[in-house]
């Protein structure tokens, strides 16, 4: 919407003083937030947290390389898993057993981008939606991985085990600050690389892979690029997702899990990162926080408890929160296609030309 | 021994050609992958389930008023949520169908709890018939093979014949060129829905009579006729009976040698046959013009 005169000015980071302003105040609200907030937000901001990283992925292959994918439940669990036993059963130190876990997460996704090579559409997404669940079911089955029973995450030591250098983060304030570092540099890496031959390749590949390949475009490296790329991403989240939670087992990585990452990256905004980062946001507050025990809510858990008191049962109301999903999934194609990053252009185009 | 095997792969791969044709239906007539079928059809079998339980209705007049509501659901569904959309995209789509999906299951659990029900069909599983030495057919399975029989008999003649199965199959080849020659695209896809919401929901009642009814129970075999009618290239009827029998035959056999990879072998064999023969089985690949 607005001109770039140069190349210059198209590949910096903050398009202008007011962009860099608003970063700044944002980054220092993030910094200084646990220090005057309840204990239970910062857990939810935590989650948040790993649900940005997870969405800017995801955004990498379905807003950018315009692929589907309905199985990154699947790459969330590999990392989850991959961190967790790496830590626990090998000793690895943290700092090498996270991009381990995302390394392993963009193997299964070089994997799964191979027949993607061939599918489009509707295949695409019956291929990816097996792969998640195929994945779900072969940690169900081993008995490395915990089985059905779960495993629960190792201390978070961010230290190196073997040079007897030990820091263990026990609070959630520190998980915080750690996530928080991590976060940044995931999603400044994710805006960078899409300034760059890569991530322009990607995006030539979503508007027309056709004449992405007539013009130079190698089809085969990029779009397996673009399954490892958002599968890293992925994968970096699930293990941090474990530190998160403490304890998992396959059940939370379902094919709902799916779908609502799949719901983060669509409400955000398709092609737009600052949209994915708003959109995990708002979903996972409505999972996690506002819609979790709606019962308990103030004026409007009564209100319902009274209607499913009526006409439904008062034990079905925890499922409320799928039905509010379901309605924003309908309602964001129907009204903004483009998600909170639509809202925002129209927001500002209409700022910009007001009173006319 | 075999033959056994055999005898219940193929029934439950006509179960699963049975619901694969509902999501046929909606693809041929209006490209939608329908990823709200299986739970369009759960709601339906709750409603037969409340009919039986609550008001003590017969079971064939519950299954009349089931059928009239199911029609309507996928009328509706069409009606309020995929008309409003202003062309969207294939992903589009697969969000506004998981969004129906979601809220459907969000209301049947609402509505009936999240505990397994006991879901009687007149034909069950358990009175068998030996027409055959050795061979043990049961109610349940010569039910599905006659109603996937018929069904598919019944459509052939529809899309062959009938003045509205041809406009279906001209909406589906061209849908602005449908409208030029007097085809209300509208209406056709209207009843594409709700037809294909009746087909589903008589699907899920064998598949409910067979296991138990809660309000995640259609999603496995949803998934499981999604890949048989991706299988059979999601655009031919024959071609998503078969999926669904050799999908099912193949379910059946793997399964009884490693019983723990029963439920991920459908998809293993669908991505094997995406990566030879990208449409599937039964339909001519085109290739895309820019």
């Amino acid at each position: 919407m607005d001109m770039k005169r140069d190349y210059y000015e198209d590949i910096q980071l903050f398009e202008s003083g007011v962009v860099l302003f608003w970063t700044i105040v944002l980054l220092g609200f993030l910094l200084t937030f646990p220090l005057y907030a309840p204990s239970y937000y910062i857990f939810l901001f935590n989650l948040i947290m790993v649900h940005v990283i997870m969405a800017v992925g995801l955004n990498i292959l379905m807003g950018f390389t315009g692929q589907i994918s309905l199985g990154h439940a699947g790459f969330f669990a590999i990392g989850a898993y991959a961190s967790a036993l790496l830590m626990a059963k090998l000793h690895l130190p943290f700092f090498l057993a996270l991009p381990l876990a995302g390394f392993i997460a963009a193997f299964f996704g070089f994997i799964l981008g191979l027949p993607a090579l061939r599918l489009e559409g509707p295949y695409l997404a019956i291929a990816s939606l097996g792969f998640g669940l195929t994945i779900m079911h072969i940690i169900g089955r081993w008995d490395v991985f915990g089985g059905r029973m779960g495993i629960h995450a190792p201390p978070l030591d961010i230290g190196i085990p073997q040079l007897g250098f030990k820091w263990v983060l026990e609070t959630d304030v520190s998980k915080y600050y750690l996530i928080l570092l991590i976060t940044i540099f995931m999603v400044v890496s994710a805006r960078n690389l899409m300034k760059t031959r890569v991530g322009r390749s990607f995006i030539a590949i979503r508007d027309s892979d056709i004449a992405a390949e007539v013009i130079g475009i190698n089809l085969t490296f990029y779009k397996t690029l673009s399954f490892m790329v958002s599968a890293f991403y992925t994968g970096i989240a699930g293990g941090l997702f474990g530190f998160v939670l403490g304890f998992f087992d396959p059940f939370t990585f379902t094919l709902i899990l799916s779908i609502i990452f799949l719901v983060m990256v669509v409400v955000g905004g398709l092609g737009s990162i600052m949209g994915s980062i708003c959109g995990a946001a708002l979903i996972t507050y409505l999972q996690y926080n506002l819609l979790k025990n709606v019962a308990e809510k103030p004026i409007i858990g009564d209100l319902l408890v009274s209607i499913s008191k009526k006409w439904f049962t008062v034990i079905g109301l925890e499922n409320f929160n799928s039905i509010i999903l379901g309605l924003i999934m309908v309602g964001i194609i129907i009204f903004e296609p483009l998600g909170i990053f639509g809202i925002w252009i129209r927001l500002k185009k209409y700022w910009k030309a007001w009173p006319f | 021994m075999l033959g056994q095997l055999i005898i219940e792969g193929l029934a439950i791969g006509a179960c699963y050609g049975l619901f694969g044709i509902a999501v046929v239906i909606i693809y041929k007539t209006s490209e939608v992958v329908n990823f709200g079928q299986g739970e369009m059809a759960m709601f339906s079998t709750y409603i037969t389930y409340h009919l039986l339980t609550a008001y003590n209705v017969p079971f064939w007049l519950a299954y009349i008023l089931t059928m009239i509501f199911a029609a309507l659901l996928g009328m509706l569904i069409e009606l309020l949520f995929l008309r409003p959309a202003k062309n969207p995209n294939l992903l589009g789509l697969i969000v506004i169908t998981l969004g129906a999906e979601m809220l459907l299951m969000g209301l049947a659990s609402w509505k009936w709890g999240a505990e397994q029900k006991e879901f009687s069909l007149p034909f069950t599983v358990l009175k068998t018939h030996e027409p055959i030495k050795g061979l043990i057919i049961n109610d349940w399975s010569i039910a599905v093979f006659v109603t996937a029989a018929v069904l598919m008999i019944l459509l052939f003649i529809f899309f062959k014949y009938t003045k509205l199965g041809i406009a279906m199959r001209a909406t589906q080849q061209n849908q602005h060129a449908a409208k030029i020659m007097g085809v209300r695209v509208e209406r056709v896809f209207s009843f594409s829905w709700g037809f294909s919401s009746f087909i589903g929901a008589t699907a899920a009642m064998f598949f409910a009579g067979r296991a138990t009814l809660d309000p995640a129970f259609m999603m496995d075999p949803f998934m499981r006729a999604f890949a048989a009618s991706v299988l059979g290239g999601l655009m031919s009827i024959p071609g998503v009976v078969i999926g669904g029998e050799l999908l099912g035959l193949i379910e059946n056999l793997f399964g009884y040698l490693w019983p723990e990879w029963k439920p991920i072998v459908a998809f293993i064999v669908i991505v094997l046959v995406l990566c030879i023969r990208p449409s599937g089985l039964f339909v001519k690949h085109y290739v895309k013009k820019v």
